[in-house]
């Protein structure tokens, strides 16, 4: 089960929520017949609580939202892309462990606010 | 801290079966599953090959099945990827994103991963055209032309899958012949959608300015004409390179990068075993690697048996090897 800090991107808000987004955001394209993406999931739910505040996380379904996929030619899945400021500034294609997305994020995103 | 009997890396056929005989032997294994879980049967579809399934079982059911029946006994599977290991003397250490492991005996069974060509622009389009993987994206292709690279089985498991979705797939193979077994070839030839390219390299895939794969350019290596193909995707099957990054400077390999074993499934280090496809060149088959995890599993098994009693003895599983001393 999806975590409920995962933002669910559709054709129709992906423009407001992701490229006029204030904070970077991390987006997972998957579909439901994608083993890998699957085996994703998880670290997507766990990376959503992790960074809560300072990137958010969305899913997007490829099979439902064709436009946007189509938009950034994706023809792989599971694909990470990370949006800063509207821009595409990090690509992740297939599986990748927490540790490594983790450090891709943080060289993008500040610390999380102490205390 | 806590030494273990037996830790395996890996949880394909040959990582599960090895737990799968380790837990029946009432050795607690613990199984670091690693990034690919379920191993490479979790991107295919049918498989009619592993016996006893008669009309076939799908790659993921079975891998499900090998999991549950491992933990069944008692196996203990956990997420994770190990980014090092210590095989100096036992207990052997091994260092995961998230923890620490420590066990007397270790069975290597990391398995292998598909190989590119090597092209700069292959690599730069994974993801937007270039694939290993038909089970994953092929259904990006629906009706588009694609290609698949190389001779073998799985080359052509992955052609006449793709033409579910594709509207041409070519097969580009660098030899004048297929490797692959004849029912396989059988099925490929009689496929209206399949068409081939022989004695066929490679030498690009465009276009890169527009992020997306709309070609690829064939040599002909018996006469060096150039051609180009248009496709809107290209799926390579040329092979597996073994998972060895792990090991390497501590355990032999052979010259093609394979964990070299002796005597079932021993390795150069005294308690670490290998199985599957990280060991094995020449067969690559789920059962073969199956078959091997079991051999790895027992080998492992008469090794900790044949240990000295402050090492081997059971009731001293979880206690501190200093402590036991």
């Amino acid at each position: 089960m999806a975590s409920e800090k995962v933002t669910t991107l559709t054709d129709t808000n992906f423009d407001q929520s992701v490229i006029k987004a204030a904070q970077p955001v991390l987006v997972d394209f998957w579909a439901e017949w994608c083993g890998p993406c699957k085996r994703l999931g998880p670290t997507i739910d766990e990376l959503a609580t992790d960074y809560d505040g300072r990137v958010t996380i969305g899913k997007l379904n490829v099979d439902d939202n064709p436009a946007v996929a189509g938009r950034f030619s994706i023809r792989g899945i599971p694909t990470l892309l990370l949006f800063k400021g509207g821009q595409i500034v990090e690509q992740v294609v297939g599986l990748a462990d927490k540790d490594s997305l983790k450090k891709m994020l943080d060289k993008h995103v500040p610390a999380p606010a102490q205390g | 801290m806590r030494i273990r009997d037996v830790i395996i890396i890996g949880s394909g056929p040959a990582g599960l079966t090895a737990a799968l005989y380790s837990a029946r032997a009432n050795l607690k294994p613990l199984v670091i599953e690693g990034l690919e879980a379920g191993g490479q049967l979790m991107l295919t579809t049918l498989v009619e090959n592993w016996p006893g399934f008669r009309d076939g079982i799908m790659g993921p059911d079975l891998m499900t099945e090998m999991r549950a029946q491992a933990e069944r006994f008692g196996a203990e599977i956990i997420r994770g990827n190990v980014t090092h290991v210590d095989l100096a003397a036992p207990p052997f250490r091994v260092k995961t994103t998230e923890g620490e492991y420590f066990s007397r005996a270790l069975i290597l069974a990391t398995g292998a991963s598909a190989r590119l060509l090597g092209l700069p622009s292959e690599r730069a389009l994974l993801g937007h055209g270039v694939s290993t993987c038909a089970t994953c994206d092929g259904y990006f292709f629906r009706g588009k032309p694609i290609a698949v690279v190389g001779g073998g089985d799985s080359a052509l498991e992955e052609a006449i899958f793709l033409t579910r979705f594709a509207s041409h797939v070519t097969v580009v193979h660098r030899r004048a012949a297929l490797r692959a077994s004849k029912i396989m070839q059988d099925k490929a030839f009689a496929n209206p959608k399949i068409a081939f390219e022989w004695n066929s390299d490679v030498e690009d895939v465009k276009d890169l300015t527009r992020g997306e794969v709309t070609s690829i350019v064939l040599r002909n290596n018996l006469t060096g004409a150039l051609k180009e193909v248009e496709v809107d995707g290209i799926f390579v099957a040329i092979g597996h390179t073994p998972n060895t990054s792990l090991v390497t400077g501590q355990i032999e390999l052979d010259e093609p990068g394979y964990i070299v074993t002796h005597m079932g499934s021993r390795t150069s280090v005294p308690g670490v075993f290998a199985c599957g496809d990280v060991q094995d060149h020449i067969y690559r088959q789920a059962i073969t690697a199956a078959g091997s995890g079991c051999m790895a599993a027992i080998d492992a098994e008469h090794y900790i048996d044949g240990l000295p009693q402050h090492l081997g003895e059971p009731g001293l599983v979880d206690d501190d090897i200093a402590v036991a001393d």
